[in-house]
């Protein structure tokens, strides 16, 4: 009896731990299926050749304006993003320096190696 | 270029150190602001990179048409140089598009192209570390077509419609804008060149160990 009761608790366990993977598995899906929905915007066709000219995408700058003033707020969201951009580039030109420095380390004590195992082959 | 060596350097290191006070002293654009002053760091990485990949291009060609075992060892410092230029170009790119364009990435021609260039180049330098023998000669007909992207990339943005500003931009930019964009670009076309001059030292240790390597087995 003790078995059968056991049994059935497991039985039951793994029906309810089903139960929240599936509840789990519909909300993710929701979640996706609606960020989705709000990335792609639905597609409509253009009813005209006004809305047809006004769906184009702005043409791209021929030239810089340097702007006289420029409010504050404005200038901190883009702030994290220069700072990330040139850390990125700094990093980079670094890390490739560390990197030749030591390879060229690295070939310099090779060298030194074998010269010395010819030299000690020559002596013998 | 060894007795240059020190003289480039301290040069190199003087214009980076004033490089972040000219940008901070130049004006903010009127539609981008903050956020185009990625442009000082960004086009010189692409300039270098155009640069680093034609010299790429112009050794392996002298090394598969003349058999100049010295070109390689240039191709192969010019190749890796225009992999790590080309990805400061490529990070910083996005990271300006963020704020400009509103996304990270647009498939639109110059990107494309910038892209598929610097794979080429990626190319280039897995086929010469896991391509085994006779893999330099293979190479340098790889790099032949990395440099034959450049213009491609270049006038990309003159030819298709992108979102991507136009190579007019530079040349229009007032001299509250140029200067600033000149010393960058001139402290990264230097610092290219103590970068080359060291990684082609790196290929010449190497070569003359192979030499030794060799002595050693006779």
């Amino acid at each position: 009896m003790g078995q059968g009761t056991r049994d059935k608790g497991q039985g039951k366990r793994e029906k309810g731990e089903g139960t929240w993977l599936a509840l789990a598995a519909i909300v993710c899906s929701l979640f996706v299926i609606g960020g989705s929905a709000q990335a792609q915007p639905p597609l409509s066709e253009p009813r005209s050749n006004t809305e047809i000219v006004l769906k184009q995408p702005p043409s791209p700058p021929d030239g810089f304006v340097p702007a006289g003033d420029l409010l504050a707020r404005e200038q901190l969201p883009a702030a994290p993003l220069v700072i990330g951009a040139y850390a990125v580039a700094w990093v980079a030109v670094f890390g490739y320096l560390w990197s030749i420095w030591q390879r060229l380390g690295r070939v310099e004590r090779d060298l030194a190696e074998v010269s010395r195992r010819i030299a000690a082959g020559e002596r013998r | 270029m060894k007795r240059l060596f020190t003289p480039l350097v301290v040069m190199v290191a003087a214009m980076f150190a004033y490089a972040p006070i000219a940008i901070q002293r130049a004006p903010y654009e009127s539609t981008m602001g903050l956020v185009q002053k990625i442009f000082y760091f960004h086009v010189p990485s692409w300039i270098v990179m155009f640069t680093a990949a034609c010299i790429c291009g112009i050794s392996s060609a002298i090394f598969m048409f003349a058999g100049r075992k010295r070109a390689d060892r240039v191709a192969v410092a010019a190749a890796e140089l225009t992999v790590l230029f080309g990805l400061i170009g490529l990070i910083t790119g996005p990271l300006w598009g963020r704020k400009a364009w509103g996304v990270w990435w647009q498939w639109d021609a110059r990107l494309t192209s910038a892209l598929v260039m610097w794979l080429v180049f990626m190319a280039y330098l897995l086929l010469r570390k896991y391509g085994g023998a006779g893999s330099e000669k293979l190479s340098a007909v790889l790099a032949l077509f990395g440099m034959a992207n450049v213009p491609f990339v270049y006038w990309s943005v003159n030819v298709w419609r992108t979102v991507h500003p136009k190579t007019t931009v530079v040349m229009s930019l007032e001299p509250s804008m140029g200067w600033p964009f000149l010393l960058c670009s001139l402290a990264f076309v230097g610092l290219f060149a103590l970068l080359l001059a060291s990684r082609v030292r790196l290929e010449d240790r190497r070569a003359e160990l192979d030499e030794l390597y060799l002595s050693l087995g006779d």
